[in-house]
């Protein structure tokens, strides 16, 4: 089962070049969107195999096998809760775009936009599999390869329309996403250059031997963390999402918000801290602060929008902080001596959360999509009653406004709870009082949504509203049901994904080293 | 030599971030990320550089030993290939975008591009 490790890499990627050459050759140029279906859709496929299949490693093209020269890929617990996240959402955002990117019109691409189609699922392929990448390396320098592969066509994607706003926010995210990017690669540099190793197992276990709390580690630390948060869009460094995950083509927000903040900027801020640099108070407390801070901030400029979009940009900075709080949290637990079963439970909240939101954020800027499609505008004040002229896409939204919102039984109000409670129980009740507060404040701006944009009576712009195609919908309501019954199968859904990723990290560095060679 | 080529690279390194903090020219902004590039890329040679170092290329029938005693690091040399690749997409990119800015806003200057309140 090995073998089948690098195709979710390989697959997409291939594919989008083959695309690429379909759209110049007449009779293949309507098979480009099949094209890209089948190629995520095998991947999903895939990523369920991988999650049956044992944890494996594998070095690619049999380089250096057991002396850790080549490159080696990792399917463990946590990379294959991620592969599974990545190609569900992927799946979900291509249905979505199949139809959706046909009645795409901007002022960039020329008349008869769909004829740029296979452009969109070019770009869009390449930063799945790029992602597919991050997330199933095991080696630091393919990491940032892969990274930047997802950062570059994610640029090309958000600036699509071409338009004003657009290409601004585009150029934003372009250059602090390059100035993270360096850093990484800093940090990377620093830790090579202090072990003579890339292989993130062969890092972790001699870095104690060069002295884990030197100054160059601390530094190289650092510059990481630093990078990794900039991508993951935390508070100091979240300036670009605003403006980049809302003037992006809806399936592209989409995988923005969904999954790309999460691949390329929690899953590695995890991993590089659990796995590489090993737990410590120092850098658990940092993320737990950036975590806080995040999930505070997001939410307050959140409320104050009116753009569906904006608002649902600033919550996919208020839910990661979340993330990085439990993560940051159970670091300071493990470093600490604590009970391994609060750090566990603080981990399985942390990733069910992750994967949650990846659910429900995409489903919610799917159907801002939907909604802004037919209605013109996806200013709330000029929407209203959309409930009955699109009832599938409102029924869809409130789904996803009730999950985000921590509403039971959706998903969302249970990972909420537990990372309430795994805060608890690691004795730090401020900040799951902070927790509680932020998820009441974040259902008040999702109440606002409803009431403005989905109640009352079809006025304005909206009135003039019909159901998105059928297409659309079946993309929204497929994520609609994995939110609906996500929360309630927890208990399922634990030992087989969650369980498994939370030890994965938890394993830490010693774990890793220990199978180091195959 | 020794640690001030190192601090040369950090030098240059802050000269590429102030420049992208500092500058509000739209091309200046490009000059700025292309020069924090290629800082890190420079360090990252530095790491496998070797004073009097051979080019790492293994000779047939010269002792395994021998080369890796003499020869510089050749792994850094691949990996800033790549990390030049990259560099290279990441500055065509942004120059088209800055062209396209410049059609539509019909100026470099940043102060004037500024829309989004993010």
């Amino acid at each position: 089962m090995q073998a089948i490790l690098p195709l979710p890499v390989v697959l997409p990627l291939g594919a989008a070049f083959a695309i690429l050459a379909m759209a110049h050759v007449a009779a293949l140029k309507r098979l480009t969107t099949l094209t890209a279906l089948a190629a995520v859709a095998v991947n999903l496929v895939l990523s369920f195999l991988l999650l049956a299949a044992p944890d494996g490693r594998l070095f690619v093209g049999g380089w250096g096998a057991g002396k850790t020269l080549g490159i080696e890929m990792v399917s463990d617990g946590l990379s294959k809760l991620m592969v599974l996240t990545v190609n569900m959402v992927a799946l979900a955002a291509l249905l979505f775009a199949a139809s959706y990117m046909r009645h795409f019109r901007a002022e960039g691409l020329p008349a008869g936009a769909d004829r740029k189609l296979w452009l969109f699922e070019c770009l869009f392929l390449l930063m799945t599999g790029a992602m597919n990448g991050v997330v199933l390396t095991g080696d630091l320098f393919n990491m940032f390869v892969f990274l930047e592969v997802a950062a570059i066509a994610s640029y090309a994607l958000v600036g699509f329309g071409c338009e004003a706003d657009e290409l601004e926010a585009a150029f934003k995210y372009l250059v602090l996403g390059s100035v993270g990017s360096a850093f990484i690669l800093l940090g990377i540099t620093i830790l090579y250059a202090l072990t003579g190793q890339l292989n993130m197992a062969q890092v972790a276990s001699l870095l104690p031997k060069v002295g884990a709390t030197g100054p160059a580690v601390l530094l190289a630390a650092a510059c990481l963390l630093g990078g990794l948060a900039l991508k993951a869009a935390m508070v100091p460094f979240h300036a670009w999402l605003p403006d980049a995950h809302p003037s992006a083509p809806a399936p592209i927000s989409a995988m923005l918000s969904g999954v790309l903040i999460k691949a390329c900027g929690v899953y590695t801020l995890g991993r590089v801290l659990f796995n590489v640099l090993g737990p410590s108070v120092e850098y658990g407390g940092v993320l737990a602060a950036m975590g806080a801070v995040s999930m505070l901030a997001g939410v307050l400029l959140a409320v104050g929008q009116w753009d569906f979009k904006r608002l649902l940009a600033y919550h996919s900075i208020s839910q990661m902080g979340y993330v990085v709080l439990a993560f940051g949290a159970a670091a300071v637990v493990v470093s600490q001596g604590g009970s391994r079963t609060v750090a566990s439970l603080l981990l399985f909240g942390g990733l069910f959360h992750m994967f949650n939101h990846a659910v429900f954020k995409g489903l919610l800027f799917l159907s801002s999509g939907a909604i802004e499609q037919q209605a013109g505008t996806r200013m709330l004040k000029e929407l209203g009653g959309l409930a009955r002229r699109m009832p599938v896409t409102s029924f869809c939204c409130r789904v996803g406004a009730l999950s985000i919102a921590g509403v039971p039984p959706f998903n969302g109000f249970f990972s909420k709870l537990i990372i309430i409670i795994a805060l608890a129980a690691a004795k730090l009740y401020l900040l799951a009082a902070l927790a509680a507060l932020v998820a009441l404040v974040t259902l008040l701006s999702f109440v606002k949504v409803q009431r403005y944009a989905l109640d009352g009576e079809p006025e304005g712009k909206a009135a003039g509203a019909r159901e998105a195609p059928a297409l659309m919908c079946v993309a929204m309501g497929a994520l609609a049901l994995i939110c609906a019954t996500a929360g309630v199968g927890a208990a399922f859904l634990y030992p087989r994904l969650f369980a498994p990723a939370a030890d994965a990290l938890l394993a830490g560095a010693r774990a890793l080293a220990a199978g180091g060679a195959p | 030599m020794g640690t001030a080529i190192y601090l040369l690279a950090f030098s240059v390194l802050l000269v590429g971030l102030y420049a992208v903090v500092a500058k509000k020219n739209v091309i200046k902004v490009i000059v700025g990320v292309c020069v924090l590039d290629y800082a890190v890329n420079l360090l990252l040679v530095l790491v496998g550089y070797r004073s009097g170092g051979k080019a790492p290329i293994l000779t047939p029938g010269e002792p395994v030993a021998d080369f890796a005693a003499g020869a510089v690091d050749p792994l850094p040399q691949a990996m800033v290939l790549t990390s030049i690749v990259i560099g290279l997409g990441v500055t065509a990119l942004m120059i088209a975008m800055a062209l396209r800015l410049y059609e539509k806003f019909g100026t470099f200057d940043l102060n004037d591009i500024r829309r989004l309140r993010g």
